[in-house]
């Protein structure tokens, strides 16, 4: 089987992928980067918490123009995931104002960025509709 | 005209628009001299520099300014603060009066944008030949674009959208009528870098850069400078009567960034710290919004303007889409917003609008707007924010004599 790697390291592929936070034990505030200290309550403390994979979309755009290499148009947004917010694009759904809504009901989905020379697979991860 | 008060003497902005054959020099050196002049004063008499040109941040513009304008050996500061930039070089002038440490202070912020094309997040690169995991995400390949979006268009997009999913009303067209209003403003304003109305439709129609913000609804990009010269109460009341007649009271200077709330490393929360930004602003100069007789604030695209009618509290909490229905903030209504054209129209040379705003407010507080004055007007606020984030408000005042 193809070795798979996660595209950023708060995203746990396999059977049941998921987003995992960094969770400050001090505060609860949670962060999905390496951090240094907490920017909530600069708490030196934190945990991994798995994050919900359903949510609501709170925030989106449909971007026409981007950096190179990034097929267009394509939907970028944030979605509640039950209290922790999460940037992601909105995958399998087409691209335009009449199948996106605020407030829509979204699950997260994986997908694959290809191999690369290695013969490595890249898993990507977007929130599409919840069906 | 109280002695701890600080006020500005002189100021002024350049046109805004293409100036292929200026440099930042030029642009930054026009806009110095400019305000000196306005002020009756010369370099010699000013105590400190601040200075700002974001895309040139590390070439220390404020020293190159002097090399052409005069070199007295004053402390320069050469600040970047994203969008915030001119508000922050006009506060650091503004902190070295108000110490005493100087007596009169220049601040002047310039920028060379046209054809700049589309500012993103910045970090796009390419792909690694093999997917190795880099930087604080540990992500294997570039995340803008794969993981949301870092374009500036996209993220203010989101920010306007989230306003209408949290409060409701808003509309592709609404937004557009936004930037319908400000593009109309700007046809007023001779140093805007455009001056073309616009209707609904064919701004709806035009291109689309990140949904809802098609082309006119973002900031154009284009080259400008402005600069301020800042004088102590005590000072001022030196000066002759006609320096005197025509200073305008800075009654409040504030920064702020914004305090950690959920989601805001997600996506950048311009509201927080701008409500703080406000209301420190509004404690700080003894008024209100509803005295405010205008506000330039910044509308880098329309699904901004919309959020900073709330922020800045001149509409309850959760009112813009009805602030905006009811015709407040046109340039006939009753708290007139971006009466220049606002970045979408006036343009964004980015170190230059933090000051170029306060030329605004100041031009229309002296009576010498022209055909775009806003009569009688005796109170204006001027807002930036620059993402990280950084937001600088003024009140300013008409001198009372």
């Amino acid at each position: 089987m193809t070795e798979q790697v996660p595209l950023v390291d708060y995203l746990v592929i396999g059977d049941d992928p998921h987003l995992v936070a960094t969770e400050c034990t001090g505060c609860g505030a949670r962060f999905f980067d390496r951090r240094n200290a907490c920017a909530s309550c600069s708490g030196t403390q934190f945990t991994s918490r798995p994050v919900a994979t359903t949510g609501e979309l709170k925030a989106f755009t449909i971007v026409a123009f981007a950096a190179p290499g990034i097929p267009v148009p394509f939907v970028a947004g944030v979605v509640d995931c039950e209290g922790t917010s999460v940037r992601a694009n909105l995958i399998n759904l087409p691209p335009d104002p009449e199948h996106v809504k605020l407030g829509m009901k979204v699950k997260l989905a994986t997908y694959s960025l290809g191999a690369d020379e290695a013969g490595t697979e890249a898993v990507g991860f977007g929130f599409e509709p919840l069906a | 005209m109280a002695t701890d008060d600080i006020w500005i003497l002189g100021i002024h902005m350049t046109k805004f628009g293409k100036h292929a054959d200026k440099d930042t020099v030029d642009l930054a050196a026009e806009a110095a001299m400019g305000a000196l002049k306005d002020g009756g004063v010369t370099m010699k008499e000013m105590g400190v520099l601040a200075a700002g040109n974001l895309m040139g941040a590390s070439a220390g513009i404020g020293q190159q300014l002097q090399k052409q304008i005069g070199q007295t050996g004053i402390p320069v500061y050469n600040v970047a603060n994203a969008c915030a930039t001119g508000a922050t070089a006009l506060r650091v002038a503004y902190m070295a009066v108000k110490s005493g440490e100087a007596g009169m202070g220049l601040a002047v912020g310039v920028e060379k944008l046209s054809g700049a094309g589309l500012l993103s997040g910045g970090s796009r690169k390419e792909d690694d030949k093999t997917w190795t995991p880099r930087g604080r995400f540990g992500a294997v390949a570039p995340v803008d674009g794969r993981i949301g979006t870092e374009t500036m268009p996209g993220v203010f997009a989101q920010i306007g959208m989230e306003y209408g999913h949290r409060y409701g009303g808003t509309s592709f067209e609404l937004f557009a009528r936004i930037s319908e209003k400000n593009h109309a403003h700007s046809t007023l304003n001779p140093l805007a870098a455009y001056q073309k109305r616009f209707t609904v439709e064919e701004i709806m129609n035009d291109v689309m850069i990140a949904y809802p913000n098609t082309r006119p609804m973002c900031s154009a990009n284009c080259d400008g400078a402005a600069a301020a010269v800042v004088i102590s109460g005590a000072k001022l009341r030196t000066l002759a009567p006609d320096q005197r007649r025509r200073a305008v009271k800075i009654s409040a200077s504030v920064l702020t960034t914004d305090p950690w709330e959920e989601a805001c490393q997600v996506l950048p929360n311009v509201n927080t710290l701008t409500r703080n930004a406000a209301r420190q602003a509004y404690d700080q100069a003894g008024v209100g919004p509803e005295d405010l007789d205008l506000v330039e604030l910044h509308d880098c695209f329309a699904t901004a303007e919309l959020v900073h009618y709330d922020n800045l509290m001149l509409c309850p909490e959760g009112g813009a889409v009805d602030f905006f229905e009811s015709g407040a903030p046109g340039r006939d209504g009753s708290k007139p917003v971006n009466v220049s054209g606002g970045l979408q129209s006036k343009g964004h040379p980015i170190a230059a609008t933090g000051i170029a705003n306060v030329w605004e407010v100041a031009t229309h507080l002296r009576g010498e707007a022209g055909d775009r004055q806003i009569q009688d007007a005796k109170v204006g606020l001027a807002h930036v924010i620059g993402l990280g984030s950084a937001c600088g408000v003024h009140i300013l005042e008409r001198a009372a004599v």
